[in-house]
């Protein structure tokens, strides 16, 4: 086995490219990140560990606009993500000067994508190192979009997914738990999943909204705090709910 | 057996060198023209056998979509050398592009064109934009400028934001507009079209519009003549509406007055 995880261009006699799922692996390391699709919102969310005291947080965001309408978060190498995250960027731009229009969701997931995979496919490189969850507004139709691409260079299109560390945790919350929402729900059904993995509070957890109207939207360390405190708030009443059984007259 | 060679051998051997010392033989050469500009003295000769912008075509948007007319002339200098070409080049269902200028240069970048849109298409599972179209081809003439290319097109096309009209030109210039008329009868062709345009026509007063500047424009410019076809851009793609020969169309606008005749020549009676 040892002999077909070297190099990227060979495949193991069953089927695999190692180095590709040695990726994966360093994606499954990185931190969380989730994505969830309303009918008017989409919404971003990622684990944010510890900062450091003399760290300026500012200057490590996580969730990043690739364009007025469209909006990124990823779990993995985020040294590779910047390389990713600006070649992205110039060709949103490059989209508008050759059509003059905006590049719509599904043309910058497929660009990234296949940026991804040609590092699969060529000798003396190695893959980008992480998970990509893209969202944004369709230019022409306005119908919101959530989008997932991997090492691999594989993409698709999601109503909610989670990446990173304890993504399957998440996804199995995202799965029960899922329903169509607008507003200021989609942002509590993405916190409620992150918190499944992550320590309560504002200071662990970054969260990005976008709408059409208004764009990508950070929110802030108190506005987050406040949707924690709303959805314990609701948990609560739920078990007090269960515990006490109804009366009946 | 031994093959004759003879032919092989090089004949600079055997002619005292014009250039070389007596040693080794000139390198192999070729006649050049004996004139001061060789490598321009054609240019001349070439010039006058290009198409040159020899025609007439024009386009206007409307309240109900876009006209797109031509003339069907093409001419090498003072000789006609064709009176049915085909200047109104179907690029896809709903978008049309004119031909002004080389013929051949317009009809490979057009359907070259056509198959960018295409690809477009199947890509990003919708129609290319006539912005998107008009853009590709501006670009790729673009990155020719300088190198001989002769094109003046019009882009006309109806997609999910309504009618709309390109001009495009090989020099790599690209200009959105409402009414454009190419080609070397385009003066006269604007005259008309100027004077007679008005947005909220209908689709008949359109067309004569168009027909009636194109048959002035043959009239006067003897580059143009031909056939005027005209074609119409809906929300459904393009329809070919009518091909008149310029000739017929003259009789139909100035028919022939009948003078009266003073005298009348009679049969004489029979002796």
């Amino acid at each position: 086995m040892a002999r077909y995880d070297r190099a990227i261009t060979v495949f193991s006699p069953d089927g695999h490219l190692f180095q590709v799922e040695y990726a994966l692996e360093a994606v499954r390391k990185g931190n969380a990140a989730v994505g969830v699709r309303g009918s008017d919102t989409i919404v971003l969310g990622v684990e944010k560990k510890s900062t450091p005291k003399l760290q300026d947080s500012r200057t490590v965001r996580k969730i990043v606009s690739l364009d007025t309408h469209i909006a990124l978060a990823c779990a993995g190498l985020k040294a590779d993500a910047r390389v990713l995250i600006n070649r992205a960027r110039i060709e949103c731009q490059s989209h508008r000067l050759t059509v003059e229009d905006p590049a719509s969701v599904e043309y910058i997931t497929r660009y990234i994508a296949g940026l991804q995979q040609k590092y699969t496919q060529s000798g003396g490189v190695r893959p980008f190192g992480l998970s990509t969850l893209i969202v944004g507004f369709d230019p022409y139709t306005a119908v919101p979009a959530l989008y997932q691409t991997d090492p691999s260079g594989t993409f698709s299109a999601w109503k909610a997914n989670a990446t990173g560390r304890n993504s399957n945790s998440m996804r199995e919350f995202l799965e029960k738990n899922y329903k169509e929402t607008s507003g200021r729900d989609t942002i509590k059904l993405a916190i409620r999943a992150l918190l499944e993995v992550v320590e309560s509070g504002g200071k662990n957890i970054e969260i990005a909204v976008m709408t059409r109207d208004e764009g990508l939207k950070q929110l802030e360390e108190a506005e987050i705090d406040e949707f924690v405190a709303e959805i314990e708030a609701e948990k609560a009443a739920a078990e007090a709910a269960k515990k006490a059984p109804p009366r009946e007259t | 057996m031994k093959l004759d060679t003879t032919a092989l051998d090089s004949s600079a051997a055997l002619i005292p060198s014009i250039g070389g010392d007596g040693v080794f033989p000139a390198a192999p050469s070729f006649d050049l023209p004996s004139c001061d500009d060789f490598d321009g003295f054609q240019k001349n000769a070439k010039e006058t056998l290009k198409h040159a912008k020899g025609t007439t075509t024009l386009a206007f948007i409307f309240k109900e979509g876009v006209i797109v007319a031509a003339d069907s002339r093409a001419s090498m200098g003072g000789y006609i050398s064709s009176q049915s070409v085909k200047k109104i080049i179907e690029i896809n269902p709903y978008m049309l592009g004119t031909m002004a200028g080389g013929a051949a240069d317009c009809q490979f970048w057009h359907r070259n064109l056509g198959i960018k849109c295409r690809l477009h298409e199947l890509a990003n599972k919708r129609r290319i934009s006539v912005t998107g179209a008009s853009k590709l081809l501006a670009n790729i003439l673009f990155s020719y400028r300088g190198m001989g290319l002769s094109i003046g097109t019009m882009i006309a096309g109806w997609d999910e934001k309504g009618p709309g009209l390109y001009y495009v030109d090989s020099e790599g210039g690209r200009l959105k507009g409402n009414r454009f008329s190419v080609g070397s009868g385009s003066p006269y062709a604007y005259g008309v079209l100027d004077n007679g345009y008005r947005f909220d026509m209908s689709v008949e007063e359109a067309a004569e519009l168009a027909r009636r500047a194109i048959y002035h424009a043959t009239f006067r410019d003897g580059a143009s003549g031909g056939v005027v076809s005209v074609y119409h851009v809906g929300p459904d793609g393009w329809k070919k509406l009518s091909g008149d020969d310029v000739g017929e169309l003259h009789y139909k606008y100035y028919p022939v007055q009948t003078t009266p005749v003073e005298q009348e020549m009679a049969e004489a009676p029979a002796a």
